[in-house]
């Protein structure tokens, strides 16, 4: 009962906090929706995690050294396995591995590193890799391992290392895709999710729980995930109410791809995100409301990429046109 | 009315003059290096390139299809853009001498813009009438205006980096354009439903 509770002198410091403690937890908040992911789509969750990671390291220790930069403190601050980790959760298990090689050469060498390293970067550098490869190679990204029969290890290496999954006959088109081809051949939103048990609700809660343990450390600001709920509905609840055959829900948009671990993990990014509170809203908003954009009349399956960038090519203009005014000052 | 909005969000977003059919690239290097000189070049560009896509529509149908000298319409809006800069320039520092001193600097830089021209001949190609080529040369300025000015920002940000030293200038502001150009990519598809 007595805890010893000892109160040293006036200036109080708050607890240091390194760049290699910010990340670390990070990865730790997004252990329940690993954990969840591999317990549906198998180890290939895993395997692409490690691949990536792997590559990152490599990619960052060649350029640490080009540009003449110790080699230590940098790769120990676990800033590139946790864009590795980011990158790699969106790619489907089988995924062969040169597509993590290329993206994270995007990632690491061109969106990190070519703008000077950590806390320089103008783009998220994840969804930098992600995105490219996404344009680069839509086939290869497209096709995900159905749900209740996880792939059997032996043809997961030989997918991954040897290009051998027979990519059509085993993929199963995700929810995401299912509603964009069955809206495009005349069915309602209803008739679509008819096979739909809305179990990614459990991934986004997943992935929201990391997400709040994050905002209880004061990781990151509630502005954002705020701004991209807000978003959110802004755009797909007015679709969703003008026509409810044609569109899908809000609550779809929301537990559905991407959209929780973006709000959360990805569009949370301080280096690359707008700075000031309003701006963070702005920032959210814009990622949510481009996301349900991109999944309702784009040809993209997911959004929150392109909406990641676009807003990150906003980001320094809002933070400079939404700068907050010092009490007492004049506008 | 909406067949023109379509032509309006198409020429800004979906094939925006920078990123998607790059036109225009050398002023969006050039004159990013801060945003005010930016945002007077995005307006100053608006104004004229709206006029010019007008004027070449109206050459076009009234003079050179009439004429059957269609082969002779990259020479005649090249003349008729040109001319139309110097007229703007000339009136404007008659009639509106504020204005002159924010966009004048501006205008002969606008001469040598391809958008310009790109916008001219695109309107022949798509087979506008005068009210969709006015809209479809607004929409591009818009499309120039909004890249000018989010590339400035970026520029800005990118002064207090540490970017290695062969990639400064211009190699990394062609990095920064092509990563913007992905981002672009997100909006493929959208005329398309």
């Amino acid at each position: 009962m007595a805890r010893e509770f000892r109160l040293g002198g006036a200036p109080h410091l708050p607890a240091a906090t390194s760049v290699r403690t910010v990340m670390g937890k990070v990865l730790l908040a997004l252990l329940p929706g690993v954990a969840l992911s591999t317990a549906w789509h198998g180890p290939g969750v895993l395997l692409q995690a490690a691949l990536a990671c792997a590559f990152a390291l490599l990619l960052e220790a060649a350029m640490l050294r080009l540009r003449g930069r110790p080699l230590r403190p940098f790769l120990g601050d676990l800033s590139a396995p946790l864009t590795a980790v980011l990158f790699a959760l969106c790619l489907p298990p089988w995924a062969p591995w040169w597509i993590a090689a290329v993206g994270m050469v995007a990632a690491i060498v061109f969106a990190k590193h070519l703008y000077g390293g950590l806390g320089y970067n103008l783009f998220n550098p994840a969804m930098v890799g992600y995105a490219l490869v996404l344009v680069a190679f839509t086939r290869e990204l497209s096709g995900w391992p159905p749900l209740d029969a996880p792939i059997p290890p032996g043809a997961l290496l030989d997918g991954v290392f040897g290009g051998g999954v027979p990519w059509d006959a085993m993929a199963q088109a995700t929810p995401l895709d299912t509603l964009r081809d069955q809206l495009g051949q005349g069915r309602t939103v209803a008739e679509a999710q008819a096979g739909d048990d809305g179990r990614s609700a459990w991934l986004a809660l997943a992935w929201t729980l990391g997400g709040l343990w994050l905002l209880q450390q004061r990781v990151i600001h509630w502005h954002v995930p705020v701004g991209v709920l807000a978003g959110v509905l802004a755009v797909a609840l007015p679709l969703w109410l003008y026509d409810t055959g044609r569109h899908a829900s809000p609550w779809f948009h929301l537990t559905h791809g991407a959209l929780a671990l973006g709000a959360f993990f990805i569009a949370t990014d301080p280096v690359s995100g707008a700075a000031t509170p309003r701006g963070r809203l702005l920032f959210g908003a814009g990622v949510g409301a481009m996301t349900v954009l991109v999944r309702t009349f784009g040809a993209y399956p997911d959004g929150v990429a392109f909406g990641v960038l676009l807003m990150n090519a906003c980001a320094p203009l809002l933070d400079r046109w939404l700068k907050p005014r010092p009490f007492g000052h004049a506008r | 009315m909406i067949d023109l909005l379509a032509i309006l969000l198409a020429a800004v977003f979906i094939n925006n003059f920078v990123l998607v059919k790059f036109l225009g690239l050398c002023p969006v290097m050039g004159v990013s290096k801060q945003i005010e000189p930016a945002i007077g070049l995005a307006l100053a560009t608006a104004f004229v390139l709206t006029l010019a896509a007008g004027l070449s529509h109206l050459v076009w149908t009234w003079l050179l299809l009439p004429l059957g000298l269609e082969w002779l319409r990259t020479l005649a809006f090249i003349l008729v853009i040109a001319a139309l800069v110097q007229v703007v320039e000339a009136v404007m520092r008659q009639r509106f001498p504020v204005l002159y001193q924010v966009l004048g600097i501006y205008l002969p830089l606008i001469t040598t813009n391809c958008a310009v021209l790109g916008v001219a001949l695109l309107n022949t190609q798509e087979d506008h009438d005068l009210a969709g080529a006015l809209v479809f040369g607004f929409g591009a300025a818009v499309g120039f205006g909004l890249v000018l000015v989010l590339f400035a920002g970026l520029r800005e940000r990118l002064e207090a980096g540490d970017v290695p030293g062969p990639f400064r200038g211009a190699p990394i502001g062609l990095i920064t354009a092509g990563l913007m150009a992905l981002a672009f990519m997100g909006f493929t598809g959208m005329g398309a439903r």
